[in-house]
């Protein structure tokens, strides 16, 4: 009996062997996923030794005395994603309550469908729209209006720019709308109707409805949408490299320019000047890719519990 | 008294109503403007330029007219042929093994590192692909730029497939098995054949996100003025010409970068339209 086991194994099994390449090739995207990560933190060792945890709260980036600090690009990048989330969260659940709750029309459909198509917009015409388009009517009309009535605000100080934080905060809003909007659709779409149908019979109107049935058991699918959103807000590259301004200052304005990780590895990788520039460059990597990683699994944590309760349900 | 509260009081309900249902309204009109925007201006700035020369033509040097961006269609061209070699073996077969055995620990995982690989900013894939061959080979090929890109293209191609896959009745493949049909060719000639619409335009959503990105290009691929079809080489692209053209201080350029950018949105707003008409399942993760 053991011996016709042991056959079965040395023979070619077309299935076996099929099953087993399939399994390869899945089993592919997890180890590239560790190489990458293995991979950028060979390359930053020396700038990980040479500068250790004061990296993250040292404000000064100067390749010619080879001092790196990270700070700047770790304030810009919050602030742009922040801004962005600012401008988008509402706006893309106003949009999804009036398409999903409202509105459910052809015409919704598309509202819907132009806010998606967003999406697929390559990041670098964004850029483009951003320099020529957006960032002069910016400072030409909006800032120094709001310079002129809300100028005691510290943010809102400074000359007008084009080329600021303000305007990579508002591409950055264009460019995770789509996602805000969709994943937040889809969650209130996955409420069940009974929940809208019983605030109806207690006599709700269209906004006690939302405020009754649909938002709360919403919320956690809505702020995964959110960190959803402002992971594709930090790792967002080349239309916020072209509008941001690039100068590596944490200043209180968003009429200033800044910078972020993400445009730093664009900007500079080519241009490295030395080792440890290169070195200090994938360190910036490391805590792009964490944060990133980071926010998403949350993400998907927040939204895969909402699919999930839906389905026993 | 009584009466009047209450009239009062449903006259407020009224108005808050009325005000909620005119600030959604305005946002989902305000949702639509950039898109207005973006494509007016891109049509509107772009389409001058526009002449068979430059589809054929290499870019021009400063204060000549004419230039086009002939090579950088034919290297976005070779950059998403290359993604496509490595990614497609990998996300259709991939997504295979996970729609038909991925159930257990190891599915869930890999399932896992598809979702975070399509969070990882394309940039970093950049970095990876600098290392594995750039370092190496001494020098910026397209070779690097399409495997950079093939690492935007996998979580892509891996979900699609694996809903796809799905959504093939099981009672299709009972029957295929039930005839005798070695298990593999059944994966095959039957999963994989009656899935592949929903594959395809999966892949086709892949191929044009591919084609937009610029970040993963910009040290691998780097760039070139000339023609190139050799794989270890620098190679031009449309969103890196875009990307130099915009942020130069020279007017031509400019017009070269908005003519160039309406190629682009053309190219990819046509794929994306044509599959969202042909299935209304694909969302955009």
């Amino acid at each position: 009996m053991s011996w016709r086991k042991q056959i079965n194994k040395l023979e070619f099994n077309p299935d076996r062997a099929f099953k087993n390449m399939t399994f390869v090739m899945a089993a592919i995207i997890p180890v590239v996923f560790c190489l990458i990560l293995l991979m950028l933190i060979w390359e930053s060792i020396p700038s990980i030794k040479a500068f250790g945890f004061k990296f993250l709260v040292n404000s000064h980036w100067n390749p010619i005395t080879d001092e790196y600090g990270a700070l700047p690009y770790i304030y810009g990048t919050l602030a742009s994603s922040f801004l962005a989330l600012l401008i988008a969260v509402p706006l893309g659940l106003g949009c999804s309550i009036f398409l999903s709750e409202i509105h459910k029309s052809k015409l919704g459909g598309y509202i819907s469908t132009m806010v998606d198509l967003l999406a697929a917009i390559p990041s670098v015409v964004y850029g483009l729209w951003g320099i020529f388009i957006l960032g002069p009517f910016l400072s030409s009309t909006i800032q120094p209006f709001l310079g002129q009535y809300f100028g005691f605000l510290p943010i809102f100080q400074g000359p007008p720019m084009g080329l600021s934080l303000m305007t990579g905060g508002i591409i950055l809003a264009i460019m995770i709308l789509p996602t805000i909007t969709a994943v937040s659709r889809e969650v209130f779409q996955a409420i069940p109707n009974n929940l809208r149908e019983s605030a109806i019979a207690l006599g709700a109107n269209k906004l006690e409805t939302v405020k009754m049935a649909v938002l709360p058991p919403a919320v956690s699918g809505i702020v995964g949408a959110v960190i959803l959103a402002l992971g594709r807000a930090v790792g967002e590259t080349m239309a916020v490299t072209m509008v941001i301004g690039n100068r590596p200052e944490i200043s209180g304005s968003i009429f200033a320019p800044s910078y972020t990780l993400a445009s730093v590895i664009a900007n500079e990788f080519a241009e490295a000047s030395s080792p440890m520039n290169l070195s200090a460059i994938f360190e910036i990597g490391i805590i792009l890719l964490l944060v990133t990683v980071v926010i998403n699994g949350l993400a998907r944590i927040l939204i895969w519990k909402i699919a999930s309760k839906n389905q026993i349900q | 008294m009584e009466n009047s509260e209450q009239k009062s009081n449903s006259v407020a309900r009224k108005i808050k109503e009325k005000i909620f249902l005119g600030t959604v309204m305005a946002c989902a009109v305000l949702a639509v403007f950039p898109l207005v925007l973006l494509l007016g201006y891109v049509i509107i700035k772009g389409i001058s330029s526009i002449s068979p020369a430059f589809f054929t033509n290499l870019p021009a040097p400063v204060g000549e007219s004419g230039g086009g961006i002939g090579n950088g269609i034919i290297g976005t061209f070779m950059i998403v042929l290359i993604g496509a070699f490595f990614s497609f073996p990998i996300g259709i077969f991939g997504g295979l093994w996970l729609a038909e055995s991925g159930k257990g620990k190891r599915g869930f995982w890999i399932r896992y590192a598809v979702d975070v690989m399509s969070g990882i900013p394309s940039i970093i894939f950049a970095l990876f692909a600098y290392v594995i061959f750039v370092l190496p080979m001494h020098r910026f090929s397209a070779i690097a730029g399409g495997f950079a890109v093939s690492l935007v293209m996998i979580p892509y191609i891996t979900r699609t497939t694996e809903e796809m896959i799905k959504m093939v009745p099981r009672t299709l493949k009972e029957s295929a098995l039930a005839l005798g049909i070695p298990e593999w060719r059944v994966s095959v000639s039957i999963v994989l054949r009656s899935a592949w619409n929903g594959i395809f335009t999966g892949v086709m959503l892949a191929i044009a996100r591919a084609a937009g990105e610029t970040a993963p290009l910009l040290f691998t691929a780097f760039s070139n003025m000339y023609w190139n079809v050799a794989l270890d080489k620098p190679t031009a692209s449309m969103t890196v010409q875009i990307y130099t053209y915009s942020i130069s201080p020279y007017e031509e350029w400019h017009k070269l970068a908005w003519a160039g950018s309406l190629v682009l949105v053309a190219f990819v707003l046509t794929i994306t339209v044509l599959v969202r008409k042909f299935s209304k399942r694909i969302t955009y993760g």
